[in-house]
């Protein structure tokens, strides 16, 4: 365990993991699924993206942002995109599809739309959801947003955005409250091959509109694949948005997901993000307020055991004065897995009177599991609070004997104490069937 | 209680014990019977709560040498859960604090681990609610402090009738109590006392620890010993506490040195 440790990297051939690197990015450029016709004015969007992919790289952990992300074992497997897309039973997904969502939620396949799986007549007239050939048709305004957020020139993001073929669009009028919460469930299939897809989302809240989000990273197969995930939220003036995302990928996947926030004046959003599955994982959470008084709010929770991997990297990027955000990341980390935190919150001078929290705690449940936790706070502005901590504990000994004083095996006191750290975070879920199935993976979790 | 023929509960004898590198328990000897109530009082630091956590089996406490038998069974031998789950209730000195689970939900998975040990089947939440009401009803606890998390941001006095709570739940057949009334004012300490007294039965002890005789005017003791240096340095019945009280322990200590003279 190390809280803001020295970096200790492995000797890597510097010259030659950068240029295996970027063959390998260019492979997977080069094997990108093509664009639909219909889909044709969006060509442009993927080649500015590709044209910057080209100067890339995928990164080694000598780069600063993937210190302890070790992707070797990522570049040596030959993804490739699905070829023949499988037909998937509404049976094969139905117990991922919330019922307070049964009829206001989108299911892609692979990244790709699945109109047979999803339904959205519950939602308010004037409310879009549905994928990037309905955004294109019904939302003039779409290329405004598309691949416009900062960060959109990360690699993996912009390697997303090459490889464009579908999105879940979800659009929300002036003043509209979405009391339906809404519901993208993107599912993995594995074929014969190692199959990469690229899952993207697109939700515009306009002004003084409100919704709930809840977007979810399942599987139906066990075989290794690899998701690489891109989801902008543009969120207007006083509108709000509710985002809760849940990563329970296949335990041989490799899952790298961003998710990036515009946040205007006045706005509110609170991210709940839930990541449990996959080899490797990586969240990049990017929240850029660009107007006064916005809200953020971040809770954060990894669990992780056996040999994982899970590392959130966060971003709270004020601009403007009188902004706040609240956040708060558990890792529970098992067996020899390590989680790793990075919160960056930047306060330049503009933002005055910011108020930013930044809660990292952290539960190690073996002594071979490891966290490294860093908050990087980047701040010019003189009259703001900002507070941050970090703390690293074990389940200790008298907890687990007076649970174990009271019936309980040392396995149940171990799990019930675990549960107990997690469900905070899980208590912020707004949507009930969502929050008691969460409860119950990690009350039964093997410690 | 006395009663000669009453079955032994408990039996320790020539106990042992370190933590560390340091011996605590120094040959301790003690027996209690079925219907009995026991006090044991001692000054700070001889050992007391060390005994009853090695009773209950915490793990910071390693056993040397010397027998434990409950009710015939070798008591050191069992898991904690197992001991709890046969009837062996620690109520605690400092009972933890666990957010994050409902004194609720920690009630009834304490009390479904009991009655899975004894063949019967769980009590669903329903009839679980009902019974737990008639205990809370026995120590004058608002129906609140269920849906608390498990004794977090409890008064000392609220976690000490919550300790009572779960005894009078799990109803076990040894009940020790360590430091029950202390930071307890005289009404609390009325109602913790009677709802021990209510959970008192032919076929189940107490032992009780205490500084204070004022405890023993509610519960009143069969038997008082005087804990010192990690030994039972002597026994009487419920007068010796008046003069511990009135007396302090030194002179429990000379006459102990003077017998071991003699
Ligand atoms: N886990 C432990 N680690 C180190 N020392 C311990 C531990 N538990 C008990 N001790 C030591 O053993 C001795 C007996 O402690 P114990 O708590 O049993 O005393 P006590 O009789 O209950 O005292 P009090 O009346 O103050 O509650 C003390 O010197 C104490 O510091
Ligand atoms: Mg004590």
């Amino acid at each position: 365990m190390s809280i803001e440790s020295a970096p200790a990297h492995a000797i890597e051939p510097t010259l030659k993991a950068r240029v295996d690197r970027a063959a390998y990015l260019a492979g997977l450029l080069k094997s990108r699924p093509e664009l639909s016709a219909e889909l044709a004015e969006l060509q442009g969007v993927r080649d500015r993206a590709l044209a910057i992919a080209q100067e890339l790289a995928i990164p080694t952990t000598r780069d600063e942002e993937w210190r302890f992300t070790d992707l070797s074992s990522l570049v040596q497997i030959n993804f490739q995109p699905i070829h023949d897309q499988p037909t998937i039973s509404f049976a094969q997904i139905e117990s991922f599809i919330l019922p307070e969502a049964v009829n206001s939620r989108l299911v892609f396949v692979n990244g790709i739309y699945a109109p047979d799986l999803s339904a959205v007549d519950d939602l308010p007239e004037g409310v879009l959801v549905g994928n990037l050939s309905a955004g294109i048709q019904l939302i003039p305004s779409l290329q405004n947003y598309l691949a416009k957020q900062q960060g959109s020139e990360e690699v993996f993001t912009v390697l997303n955005t090459a490889s464009l073929i579908d999105a879940a669009i979800v659009h929300v009028p002036k003043n509209q409250e979405v009391e339906t919460p809404i519901q993208l469930l993107f599912v993995s299939t594995s074929g014969d091959t190692a199959t990469i897809s690229h899952p993207r989302c697109l939700v515009i809240a306009e002004s003084g509109s409100s919704l709930t989000l809840i977007e979810e990273y399942v599987t139906i197969a066990d075989g290794g694949y690899f998701t690489n995930a891109v989801t902008e939220i543009a969120i207007a003036e006083n509108a709000q948005v509710s985002h809760t995302r849940v990563q329970r990928e296949g335990e041989t996947a490799f899952h790298i997901g961003k998710t990036v926030v515009s946040q205007a004046r006045d706005s509110r959003y609170t991210c709940n993000a839930i990541s449990l599955g996959a080899k490797i994982s990586r969240h990049n959470l990017e929240v850029y307020q660009t107007g006064e008084q916005t809200q953020t709010t971040l809770n954060g929770l990894t669990m992780i055991n056996g040999e994982q991997v899970g590392d959130t990297h966060s971003k709270i990027a004020f601009t403007k004065p009188y902004g706040t955000s609240d956040q708060v990341q558990k890792c529970i980390v098992g067996d020899r897995a390590h989680a790793i935190f990075n919160g960056k919150v930047s306060v330049p001078q503009a933002a005055q009177l910011t108020n930013a929290a930044q809660l990292s705690r952290n539960l190690l449940l073996s002594p071979r599991a490891r966290v490294d936790t860093k908050p990087q706070l980047e701040i010019t502005a003189d009259n703001v609070k900002c507070a941050h901590g970090a703390t690293v504990s074990q389940l200790e000994d008298d907890e687990v004997f007076y649970l174990q004083s009271r019936g309980l095996n040392q396995e149940e006191a171990r799990k019930l104490l675990t549960y107990a750290f997690a469900i905070e975070i899980i208590n912020h879920i707004p949507v009930a069937s969502l929050k008691a199935n969460l409860t119950t993976t990690i009350r039964t979790q093997q410690l | 209680m006395i009663n000669e023929n009453s079955e032994v509960i408990l039996s320790v004898k020539d106990l042992t014990a370190d933590v560390g590198d340091t011996q605590i328990l120094k040959g301790l000897n003690l027996e209690i019977k079925a219907g009995e109530i026991h006090a044991i009082m001692g000054p700070n630091g001889s050992g007391k709560s060390t005994f009853s956590k090695i009773l209950a089996g915490h793990p910071a406490y390693k056993v040397t040498a010397g027998e434990v038998t409950f009710r015939g069974q070798n008591l050191l031998e069992m898991e904690p859960d197992d001991r709890a789950k046969s009837g062996v209730f620690l109520a605690f000195q400092y009972p933890l604090e666990i957010p994050g689970v409902s004194n609720l939900d920690f009630l009834r998975v304490s009390y479904n681990a009991k009655r899975k040990q004894e063949g019967l089947e769980e009590l669903d939440s329903f009839d679980f609610d009902e019974l737990v009401r008639t205990k809370l009803d026995l120590l004058k606890m608002d129906a609140a402090f269920l849906s608390r998390s498990v004794n977090e941001g409890f008064s000392g006095g609220e976690k000490k009738r919550n300790e009572i709570l779960q005894m009078a739940l799990l109803e076990p057949k040894l009940g020790i109590l360590d430091e029950i009334d202390s930071g307890l004012d005289i009404d609390a300490l009325k109602i913790v006392a009677n709802g021990v007294n209510q959970l008192r039965k032919f076929d189940n002890a107490i032992l009780m620890i205490t500084h204070y005789q004022r405890l023993l005017d509610y519960i009143v003791p069969d038997f008082v010993h005087v804990m010192e240096g990690g030994r039972i340095l002597t026994t009487g019945g419920k007068e010796l506490a008046f003069e511990l009280e009135a007396r302090g322990y030194e002179w429990v200590r000379e006459e102990e040195a003077a017998e071991v003279a003699r």
